[in-house]
């Protein structure tokens, strides 16, 4: 596993040495590398969905810059034994940092791969010492409209603060991870920095961006989407080829960038977007049901 | 005509105007200009009674024409660059997504409007031909729900779009009751 320090994010990781080989050894992919070559950086970091600043694909890279991101608080809450107020600094403290290169699969059927820069889930959500009776985790993103202007919009259906949550055995799956960069750099506030979530069997949405927000439950936290449009989405939202969206098909993908006239990357959609190893984390429940 | 410039550009340097989706940015965007003219073609004559010049009417042909042409491209360019020339997938897309049954709806509304857009047909049908063009209604209602089922969370534009069409539905009803009221009048 390819390690860096946490002081080490500022200057670029040697990439080109990781990807030879990386991701065959992680058992991450089997899929032909054409398909999982990792996405240029300029396409990851100027599509996309990041609501608070805009819908446009386009809105999050430019309006992104207005976003303040030092300090940086979290607040730690819930069913915890250390509950309190953390400075990122503390949090990434002592963290070893590793890069997962990961599908990204989009509830809107498109999909990436990003060179990620984190570290498990796991180890973050054990530092505050969970009690025995928590059984989810509940996120929430920033909620700061003078710097974020999709959350001054009146024409949205969105309730914000953006809220994201997950069971507490699928948040210390060894694939979830907190991610602090991407591409051998620190996270663009585009891609939602200074501190994200990102679980790659799901839809992206579940990916939650810019946290400040930390809170262990007993039940299950509500969550922006399916608040939005509870028959569109889900508070599982694993990536499933067979259950479709009900305004489009979730069995195949647009692997992006997709150029216009050569190739359009159609890619088929995979069962957890190729991450099988979790499929135990849902033996015996009926997927169609919990979408 | 301007879409045409961007994708001669996108086509000789890849992602520089239509971003990591081209396929979906450019179907989009000739959608978006299809809902426009539609709304301007059905403006022609709210306009035209307002300022008192009759004779501005007589854009509202060309300007229809150039809607019904954009819708094609528009379906053309679905069909090519999101369907890949499937049909199967079309017909999946038109069975399953209410946005796209709307949206082919329109589409097919339009087509006798822009067949029977001649002068000549004009005579022929007579007076069935104002009755046949007042499709163009049930069009712009389609077309205002494939844009509102498509939406995800940002109703702004659907917003404008149907404010536009009530306002311009709303001209014609009361330019009708007042040609009623004023008829009434006259018969007394």
């Amino acid at each position: 596993m390819h390690v860096i320090g946490a002081a080490g994010l500022a200057s670029s990781v040697p990439l080109a040495a990781l990807q030879a080989g990386w991701m065959d050894s992680k058992g991450f992919t089997s899929a032909p590398p054409s398909e999982d070559a990792v996405t240029p950086r300029g396409y990851a970091t100027s599509f996309n969905n990041f609501y608070e600043f805009g819908t446009d694909k386009n809105d999050p890279a430019e309006l992104g810059s207005r976003l303040t991101t030092e300090p940086w608080n979290v607040e730690v809450a819930g069913l915890v034994g250390k509950p309190g107020t953390y400075d990122i600094e503390d949090l990434l403290a002592g963290v070893d940092l590793e890069e997962r290169i990961y599908r990204l699969r989009c509830v809107e059927a498109w999909s990436m791969v990003i060179p990620w820069i984190g570290f498990p889930l796991k180890t973050l959500l054990e530092r505050f010492n969970p009690l025995g009776s928590a059984k989810y985790v509940a996120f929430t993103t920033l909620y700061r409209p003078e710097e974020m202007p999709g959350q001054r919009s009146y024409f949205s259906s969105i309730k914000y603060p953006y809220v994201e949550g997950l069971r507490l055995d699928e948040a210390y799956h060894p694939l979830a991870i907190m991610a602090v960069g991407m591409y051998g750099q620190v996270l663009p506030n585009q891609n939602g920095a200074p501190l994200r979530l990102v679980v790659p069997w799901k839809y992206g949405f579940k990916s939650i961006k810019s946290i400040v927000r930390i809170e262990l439950t007993e039940t299950r936290p509500r969550t922006t989407w399916n608040l939005t449009a509870s028959n569109e989405y889900g508070f599982y939202a694993n990536v499933n080829p067979t259950v479709h969206h009900p305004r489009w098909s979730q069995g195949s993908e647009r692997r992006l960038p997709s150029s216009l006239f050569n190739g359009n990357r159609k890619i088929s959609t995979r069962m957890y977007n190729g991450y099988e190893e979790v499929a135990g984390l849902y033996a015996g429940m009926n997927l169609r049901l919990n979408y | 005509m301007l879409v045409g410039w961007d994708v001669a550009v996108e086509i000789r340097s890849p992602g520089s105007v239509f971003g990591a989706d081209p396929a979906e940015a450019i179907v989009d965007l000739l959608g978006t200009w299809t809902i426009r003219l539609l709304l301007i073609t059905l403006s022609i004559s709210t306009v035209a009674r307002i300022v008192k010049r009759p004779k501005i009417v007589t854009l509202r042909r060309t300007v229809g024409l150039w809607t019904f042409v954009y819708a094609c491209i528009h379906f053309t360019a679905y069909f090519a660059l999101l369907a890949e020339f499937s049909i199967s997938a079309w017909l999946e897309d038109f069975s399953e997504r209410t946005y796209i049954t709307a949206g082919m709806t329109a589409l097919m509304l339009l087509i006798p409007l822009a067949v029977t857009s001649t002068r000549n047909w004009q005579r022929r049908l007579g007076l069935r031909w104002r009755k046949l063009h007042a499709l163009i209604y049930p069009a712009a209602m389609a077309a205002l729900l494939h844009v509102l089922w498509a939406a995800k969370a940002s109703f702004l534009d659907v917003f404008i779009y149907g404010l536009a069409l009530a306002i311009l539905f709303g001209e014609r009803i009361v330019v009708r009751i007042r040609r009623r009221a004023s008829k009434g009048a006259m018969s007394r």
